[in-house]
């Protein structure tokens, strides 16, 4: 089946099968993580654009690694630097990065919608590497990459997500994801975390609940994903972190609520003592470095199908053309 | 002289709808009568044949934004004039949001005599409430009276605190002005950037509730009733807010509301990544928007207002969350509100009336097509199709959800004062 995207904007847009066939795509990439000697030369000669207009750690490096290891070079924007200090627009600053002809762009910002709008004004691929609190779909695709290969399906399983679902693009992007594949989802933190309009978004009939107490919500639970607390989301309005942590931390006797081969996930960074007991974040169930490993390969992999498909310019404006 | 010949009248305050020829001479209209019957009268006038079209009193948009002076790189009082004047606006009231504010007297007359110089509609301008709209002292309001202004307001920014809004309206109430508010509770609209709802949360952007407006529309009809100076709603846009305004009129308060076009046109599930979606108060539920329109036809709505707010691309050309609040409206008011006539939803003449005497009540001024009235006119067609498109636009901004919209329905002369302001 071909790729029919010439973004990766969101997981919303995406089918089920075109969701498997980005999964199926990684699997050789998996395998290269593995390799003593890991760097192809798959995208040489191509230069891969990293703006991020926000700071980021893991998933600039990650996104470094892989167009590294696919034998891309790179553009590196980060947050500190000066074009963005002196107050240039969102827009000029990347036609300047276009005018330097990468061959595909990835955009990490804090407002929502900020790679929608520089795919609407850029001929070039635009790969969303986390917009304020819309999506964050490599990491959707990473999580369920990793539950694919501990539980061998991603069908209808039980999801519980667990933190500051109002606030989090990592939650949205999953719920998005999962709910195409039957899974019942529920969403589990401080009431005023849990928007009730999440449970409109997904196709009518999914089975999503907002449930407040974290056994009830852990029970039966095949996936548990942890969403980091965001320090700077507890001032509005203030939730003091004890009450956080004495509600809703994952701790080894609240997860024994879950399935006993249920998995842990965490996109990271993660917050020892505060929403994981560290107990759980070293022990069997947690999957949290196979994320990491796993998001290496579903990065390889989308930026190979965005900008190593297309050889030409010409395979390059049907791409978005058919978008 | 100009005689509008073959027009269908149609004139909310004497309730007439019929075929008549009106003709204007100096700043006036001088006679109305069954069609042909002025043609000797008329010698020599220049003609406008308004066959097929309805001849409406001169609308007044109650609110917009002029930006000059301060902002002229997106409006001037020229651009916005030319662009009301091709919506068929005769009058429109600019907002005191400007930089200077027009919290004084000078500012007002400053605005005044430029548009004396480069307006062809009149411009009625709106003064601040507070000074700066800093919500702290009383503007120079009764000076201000003098100078010009129409009504007072902090608009862009509700009036701070209760307290002022009391001092405001006890000194209004004496100088007999209206007082319009932008309803709004600033510590639910903080950092809000649409309003609260499916769409919100699917997009990831900061949503407020409907209770942002509704809360402060509560107080400020308290504070109506406490009072009893006249009070203005800009811009309203939930249905909860709308019942305190029918509750407030059902006790024969001096309440009034307006409602923009967009508000009857759109609701949230239409916001995209595009700021030209985005404005305050946001686009609303679909509830809200169904309820706006039985408020029209209902009586509840006083009048339709623009709350025309240009922006230069450079501004609004941004990430959502960054972009400044507010749409251009003048040239798709008319088109906007004729597809609710259409669809059946409205009659024509309540059309009329909320562009025409429904504002003038607000402003306690009349609105008529009669014998010895100010020579404004709006005529216009029901059925006239184009497009707009807003880099077509006379405004200096682009910045309209409405951009390559067809409409049935446009205006198609514009009289101010007796002359011919904009013909299309």
């Amino acid at each position: 089946m071909p790729f029919r995207f010439g973004h990766m904007l969101g997981i919303e847009a995406l089918s089920a099968e075109e969701i498997l066939f980005l999964l199926d795509q990684s699997k050789p990439f998996q395998e290269i993580q593995r390799h003593p000697l890991k760097k192809l030369a798959t995208l040489r000669g191509k230069t891969v654009a990293l703006a991020f207009f926000e700071p980021s750690t893991r998933t600039r490096i990650s996104f470094a690694t892989a167009a590294a290891r696919l034998g891309a070079d790179q553009m590196n924007l980060q947050a500190e630097s000066s074009s963005l200090k002196k107050g240039e627009s969102l827009l000029d600053t990347v036609r300047t990065i276009d005018a330097m002809k990468p061959d595909c762009i990835v955009i990490r910002h804090s407002s929502s919608g900020a790679p929608d709008f520089v795919a609407q004004r850029l001929p070039l691929p635009v790969i969303n590497a986390g917009d304020g609190t819309h999506e964050h779909p490599t990491q959707a695709l990473l999580d369920a990459l990793t539950i694919r290969d501990r539980r061998g399906t991603i069908e209808g399983l039980n999801v519980t997500i667990l933190g500051d679902i109002l606030h989090s693009r990592v939650a949205r992007s999953n719920i998005h994801l999962l709910s195409k594949f039957g899974c019942r989802i529920t969403l589990c933190g401080p009431a005023m975390w849990l928007p009730r309009e999440l449970e409109c978004l997904v196709p009518s009939g999914t089975g999503i609940r907002r449930v407040t107490q974290i056994n009830e919500a852990l029970e039966d639970a095949d996936v548990v994903l942890t969403l980091r607390v965001q320090q700077e989301r507890l001032h509005e309005p203030a939730l003091a972190l004890d009450e956080y942590v004495l509600q809703y931390q994952l701790t080894p006797e609240r997860l024994r609520h879950a399935k006993p081969d249920a998995l842990v996930l965490h996109p990271g960074p993660m917050i020892r003592g505060l929403e994981i007991d560290p107990a759980v974040a070293d022990g069997p169930q947690s999957c949290v470095l196979e994320q990491v490993t796993n998001g290496l390969a579903v990065r390889m992999a989308l930026l190979f199908l965005l900008i190593g498909g297309s050889e030409s310019s010409s395979d390059r404006e049907s791409a978005h053309a058919a978008d | 002289m100009l005689l509008i010949s073959n027009g269908r009248v149609v004139d909310p305050t004497t309730r007439m709808d019929a075929p008549r020829d009106v003709l204007l001479d100096g700043h006036r209209i001088v006679a109305v009568a069954a069609p042909g019957q002025l043609d000797s009268r008329a010698n020599g006038a220049e003609r406008f044949d308004a066959r097929d079209m309805i001849v409406a009193p001169g609308f007044i948009d109650l609110h917009c934004h002029l930006r000059e002076p301060g902002g002229e790189s997106s409006e001037t009082i020229e651009t916005g004039a030319r662009a009301a004047a091709r919506g068929g606006f005769t009058a429109i009231c600019p907002m005191p949001n400007t930089r200077p504010v027009n919290d004084n007297a000078s500012v007002t007359r400053s605005i005044l005599e430029r548009a004396a110089e480069v307006s062809g509609v009149r411009v009625w301008p709106i003064g601040a409430a507070s000074l700066g709209s800093k919500g702290e002292a009383l503007a120079e309001i009764a000076a201000m009276k003098q100078a010009g202004i129409v009504a007072v307001s902090d608009d862009g920014r509700p009036i701070a605190t209760a307290k002022l809004l009391r001092q405001v309206m006890e000194y209004c109430h004496a100088l007999n002005l209206p007082v319009i508010d932008h309803c709004e509770d600033s510590s639910l609209f903080a950092g809000a950037v649409m309003r609260e709802g499916k769409q919100s949360v699917r997009l990831g952007l900061r949503g407020m509730p409907a209770a942002t407006e509704s809360l402060a529309v509560g107080r400020d009809v308290q504070m109506g009733v406490l009072t009893g100076c006249r009070l203005h709603i800009a811009h309203l846009s939930a249905h909860e807010s709308l019942e305190f305004v029918r509750s407030a009129k059902a006790k024969g308060l001096p309440v009034t509301c307006e409602v923009t076009p967009h508000h009857l046109t759109l609701t949230d599930e239409d916001v995209q990544y595009d700021s030209s979606y985005k404005m305050n108060p946001p686009l609303a539920s679909r509830e809200d928007r169904d309820a706006l329109i039985v408020g029209l036809a209902d009586g509840s709505v006083d009048a339709i207002a623009t709350d025309h707010a240009p922006h230069e691309p450079a501004l609004k050309d941004v990430e959502f969350d960054r972009a400044p609040f507010g749409v251009t409206g003048f040239e798709t008011a008319l088109g906007l509100v004729l597809e609710l006539v259409h669809a059946g939803k409205l009659s024509l003449m309540r059309l009329v009336e909320l562009f025409t005497s429904g504002p003038a009540r607000v402003l306690e001024i009349g609105r008529r097509i009669a014998e010895g009235e100010p020579g404004d006119l709006t005529i216009f067609s029901t059925e006239h199709k184009w497009t707009f498109h807003a880099n077509e636009s006379a405004s200096k901004s682009r910045n309209s959800p409405f951009d390559g919209r067809t409409f049935r329905g446009a205006p198609m002369a514009t009289v101010v004062a007796g002359r011919l302001a904009y013909r299309r």
